[in-house]
């Protein structure tokens, strides 16, 4: 395309670990003794298999209560999306909004991108590679604000344990929360963006 | 372009993008300075901001505002008399119950066991390349940093106190505690300390391929 040669032609692949540049032959980086691999090893079935699993525990993450709260005696549970309704109708709409970026938005966006990633890599496309090399970067960089209604859960529990008058717990919609940014973070990391570059050249 | 090298025969001389497999032939940055991938955009590599000194003396700070944000609670409220707060240990353990036991783990590594290792790692590897040594377990170190990096999330903690705070304030009284603050500051540090830059301890101490 413009002359940049790759590294598997000169016959030489990257440590991830360290940075150095190691022989295509090697099964252990010279430098650092982490295992370097040419591409990560199975990375399109890993890497589906940890979003297929992201996007099932998606369901009980958003269905199933995640806080249970009592005030004065009267109980409430509240999912991650009421607890986004509650903050826009009680006037906090930027909270609102936050919760909702990093809550909703955040796993969507990374769901939806890495299926796209996944899909035209198995089609060796070599449609907008560099807007999608991006693309993978920028959900690898916000993938984990999605821990926020996590550790939020976390501290108004430990926070509000005013026996008989008020308190609250988590409940298990969290946990599925949490191993969803889990499996999506895990999904990202066993993509490997040299994938993308792999259709312009013809003997990989 | 020169030519006189191979990247088999002379490695350092050479580097690779991580994100195309595009291979370049290094040239030294100067301080703030940012090369960018010619084929896919991404970030190849940096100039060094800070001195070996000045990333150990961060370090040690990070420590320091580490124990302060541990020891002391983030958040105190009080309703009616009463009065609760919360350390980050405590929000950990409020997780800890029952069925999901499992993500209390994963929130104890993102905002405390990964932090700590982090700096007590750096810490150890800088004060030895400080006096120009390769630290005892110098590879496993490093090694560890960066299977760590990803699974610190400071930044996320530190945005998740804030919520907190503006969620239970139209409750009840919130005040921020001494540990909110030291937080925010080893946020700060860690950001600082904890990047890729790191793995420029692999080329200033010369650490010899075997
Ligand atoms: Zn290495
Ligand atoms: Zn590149």
């Amino acid at each position: 395309m413009n002359g940049i040669p790759f590294a598997h032609e000169r016959k030489v692949t990257l440590c991830h670990v360290c940075g150095y540049v190691c022989p295509e032959d090697a099964h252990d980086c010279p430098r650092c003794d982490s295992a370097v691999h040419r591409r990560k090893p199975n990375s399109l079935v890993r890497t589906w298999a940890f979003l297929i699993a992201g996007l099932i525990f998606y369901i009980p993450a958003n269905t199933l209560p995640v806080m249970f709260t009592t005030l004065l005696g009267s109980a409430s549970e509240n999912t991650i999306m009421s607890g986004v309704i509650e903050f826009a109708e009680g006037g906090s709409w930027d909270i609102a909004i936050l919760i909702f970026i990093a809550s909703v938005l955040v796993p969507c966006v990374k769901f939806l991108v890495l299926g796209m990633l996944l899909v035209t890599c198995q089609r060796r496309s070599q449609w907008a590679m560099r807007e999608r090399s991006r693309l993978y970067r920028f959900i690898e960089l916000i993938g984990y604000w999605s821990m926020l209604d996590v550790l939020v859960v976390a501290l108004v529990a430990a926070l509000v344990q005013f026996r008989g008058l008020s308190t609250i717990e988590p409940r298990l919609g969290i946990l599925f929360f949490g191993l969803v940014v889990v499996m999506t973070m895990l999904a990202a990391m066993s993509f490997d963006p040299r994938l993308i570059w792999d259709a312009e050249v013809e003997d990989v | 372009m020169p030519r006189s090298t191979t990247p088999l025969s002379d490695p350092a001389q050479w580097i690779i993008c991580e994100h195309c497999d595009s291979l370049y032939h290094a040239t030294p940055l100067n301080k703030g300075e940012t090369a960018y991938c010619l084929r896919c955009a991404g970030v190849l590599s940096r100039g060094h901001r800070m001195t070996i000194e000045q990333l150990l003396a961060l370090s040690i700070a990070a420590g320091i505002m580490f124990v302060f944000a541990n020891v002391f609670p983030v958040i105190s409220i009080s309703m009616k008399g009463l009065y609760n707060q919360v350390t980050l240990w405590g929000s950990v353990e409020a997780l800890a119950q029952g069925q999901i036991t499992l993500i209390a783990l994963v929130a104890g590594l993102a905002i405390i066991l990964a932090p700590a290792l982090q700096i007590a790692l750096l810490f150890w590897v800088l004060v030895h390349a400080q006096r120009d040594e390769i630290a005892p377990g110098f590879k496993i170190c490093m090694r560890t940093l960066e299977h760590l990096r990803p699974w610190s999330m400071l930044e996320v903690c530190l945005l998740g106190i804030l919520v907190a705070i503006i969620k239970l304030g139209g409750m009840l009284d919130v005040h921020p505690g001494v540990g909110l603050w030291a937080m925010a500051m080893l946020m700060v540090l860690i950001v600082l300390i904890a990047g890729k830059d790191i793995r420029r301890l692999w080329d200033d101490l010369g650490v010899q391929p075997e």
